[in-house]
């Protein structure tokens, strides 16, 4: 498979023949993924699809069956979640995970902290090269707050935040690791219009500043409409990959997604017979 | 501006330097002043200095790391009989070949023995760290605890087959203290005041508690500061900003251990006698309370929560005790029971009313302050 590897060199995230199984159940079976430089990818499916299985496997928070993964032309392997992030792979979680209790600034300063290198004594010692580093951390903090909208929250309690801000702190607090690749799960849910519009306008700025971005989302137009590629997983297996138009009209994802054309009719005669 | 860290508005540095100034001058005259109302005054501050770097040690690994420990005691004793072993006639009296080695016998200086204790604790820290590192809230709290229990007892047994810790009867005769040629089992005299052994030892345990508090305080504000604070808040989250969670566990338990293994050989010296009876469960429950009770995370609050809880016994010493015998002519509750009566009342009535402690951290960042920001 490295021969592919080989041939497309272009791909940031190539990852193939992912399976895992958890007890009786296959949450995913010989996934694979290709993720060119600069995009915007959707990772799409309906509920226990192994949408955020695969996220957990690619990122090192699960342990896959079977596997093969190469960020950037770099075989990783996802044994540990901070050599993943290390190696180049940031992410969000699907209900927030943010440092609650530190303030917003705090939140993405501990984003630096696979890039920085100041230890326990440097940091006791108040070292030159300690000062300015923990300058430069703060100084990019700050930058980042900016970058997603919420400069004025610095100083706040990251839980006091509203629940939009928080999701923008997180791509934040994800963007300080100098990610080559922005993992979001479900980064929309629970937004209303206009901070689906904003979210938007924000992804479309990592993107044109060079960072690839996978997403998983549910809402179908916020995918369509920013995504370039997109991948439909169900029951563990990828059912179609392509561009969002082609995807759209795709009868397996479809169905997918609605059922057979006769079992809305079973469920509404089932509910019929309950009532 | 906001200083983003602690989200204080810095002082002006006028202000700062004076406030400096008056604790400095408060610490170094208090132990004159204690001196006049009598010796066990002194002692009671002195080991209110020693408790403090106790407190502010076991605050890295629970109120920084958020790490349940109820056995941190056990860095407090392998730091005191570090000492107590190095500078005793123990190891000499007991091994031939020693004595040999070193016939005016072992006295080991302190300034070796100082980062000797730190290093050997936080080895002990590292060895009670590394089995736990999945662990959490109880099930860390019932291993550490377990921890305590066992360092105890092997000190407590530890005289046969070989006669190592001298078992329940502990070391005695352990040097005191001597820098540059003043012992601190003698007074000094300065031509203008006269300084008490107590006095001396009280002043040293003052600026290595100053010392601990300033290494806290950095540590804190450091990368690795907010390391542990982001294991605290979620261990998962904080893997996946690249934070390598064991090894920043080791070293919040070594750390943490190394300022508990100072404090120790400290006390040895202090006292010249020590025996496991001193290292009980109890003592790690009454430095645990004492970082809640001030403000868990929060310098400051730790050590006011220490002197508190340290000062507060003696306190009630001198005065239920004549009380009682003042008024019924006997004793009628002992001032042990009194005092564990009153810290249950007193911790009962915290978690009720102060749930983050005495002093705790400032709230950075309510609601309402963020509005006045906007």
């Amino acid at each position: 498979m490295t021969t592919t590897a080989a041939s497309m060199p272009s791909a940031l995230l190539d990852v193939g023949d992912i399976s895992r199984r958890f007890g009786g159940l296959q949450a995913l079976r010989g996934v694979s993924l290709r993720i060119e430089r600069g995009q915007i990818y959707g990772l799409i499916g309906p509920n226990g699809a192994g949408k955020t299985t695969f996220f957990n496997v690619i990122t090192g928070l699960i342990a896959p069956d079977t596997g093969r993964f190469l960020l950037d032309g770099q075989a990783y392997e996802p044994t540990a979640v901070h050599r993943v992030a290390a190696a180049g792979i940031a992410r969000t979680f699907q209900n927030i995970r943010l440092f609650a209790g530190m303030s917003a600034l705090e939140n993405v300063m501990v984003g630096r902290h696979v890039r920085t290198h100041c230890g326990a004594l440097a940091a006791v010692l108040r070292t030159p090269a300690a000062r300015r580093e923990e300058a430069a951390i703060r100084a990019r903090a700050a930058e980042l707050l900016d970058y997603v909208g919420i400069a004025r929250l610095g100083h706040l309690q990251a839980r006091t935040l509203s629940y939009g801000d928080q999701r923008r702190l997180e791509i934040a607090r994800a963007l300080a690791t100098e990610p080559k690749l922005l993992a979001l799960d479900e980064p929309a849910a629970g937004m209303n219009a206009t901070e689906k519009l904003d979210l938007r306008r924000l992804l479309e700025r990592i993107r044109a500043d060079g960072v690839t971005v996978l997403i998983i989302e549910h809402d179908v137009k916020l995918v369509m409409g920013l995504c370039d590629r997109v991948t439909v997983l169900d029951e563990g297996r990828v059912i179609k990959e392509g561009v969002p138009a082609q995807v759209q009209r795709d009868p397996a994802v479809i169905e997918a997604y609605l059922g057979r054309a006769h079992e809305p009719e079973a469920d509404a005669r089932g509910a019929g017979a309950a009532a | 501006m906001f200083s983003a860290a602690n989200l204080r508005t810095p002082l002006p540095q006028q202000q700062r330097l004076i406030r400096v100034l008056v604790i400095a001058l408060i610490l170094l005259v208090l132990p004159l002043a204690a001196g006049q109302l009598g010796a066990a005054w002194v002692r009671t501050l002195a080991f209110a200095a020693l408790y403090v770097m106790l407190a502010l040690g076991l605050n890295i690994v629970v109120g920084f790391a958020g790490l349940l420990d109820l056995g941190f005691i056990a860095f407090y004793a392998v730091g005191a009989y570090t000492f107590a072993l190095l500078a005793s006639p123990h190891l000499t009296d007991n091994f031939p070949a020693l004595a040999l080695a070193f016939p005016g016998g072992l006295h080991i200086p302190i300034w070796f023995v100082i980062p000797l204790g730190a290093a050997i604790a936080a080895a002990f820290g590292v060895l009670l760290g590394a089995p736990v590192l999945k662990l959490r809230g109880d099930y860390l709290a019932i291993v550490t605890l377990g921890f305590g229990e066992i360092i105890r007892i092997f000190l407590n047994n530890l005289n046969a087959p070989v006669n190592l810790t001298n078992g329940p009867q502990g070391i005695t005769l352990i040097d005191p203290v001597s820098i540059g040629g003043v012992y601190f089992d003698h007074a000094l005299d300065l031509g203008f005041v006269r300084l008490s052994g107590l006095q001396l030892y009280y002043y040293l345990f003052v600026a290595l508690a100053v010392v601990s508090a300033l290494v806290c305080a950095r540590l804190q504000d450091s990368r690795l500061g907010r390391a542990w604070m982001a294991i605290r808040e979620d261990e998962t989250a904080a893997k996946a900003m690249g934070i390598n969670v064991r090894n920043v566990k080791l070293l919040a338990f070594a750390l943490g251990a190394s300022f508990g293994g100072v404090s120790g050989t400290m006390f040895a010296a202090f006292q010249g006698f020590i025996s496991p009876e001193s290292f009980s469960l109890m003592e790690s429950v009454i430095v645990l309370s004492m970082i809640v009770l001030g403000g868990l995370g929060h310098i400051p609050g730790v050590i006011f929560g220490a002197i508190l809880l340290s000062v507060f016994p003696e306190v009630l010493r001198h005065t239920v005790g004549p009380l009682q015998m003042q008024l019924f002519g006997h004793i009628v509750i002992d001032v042990e029971v009194l005092r564990m009566l009153l810290y249950g009342v007193a911790l009962v009535l915290i978690m009720l009313y102060r749930p983050r402690g005495l002093w705790p951290a400032p709230e950075h960042g309510s609601i309402s302050a963020g509005q006045g920001q906007r």
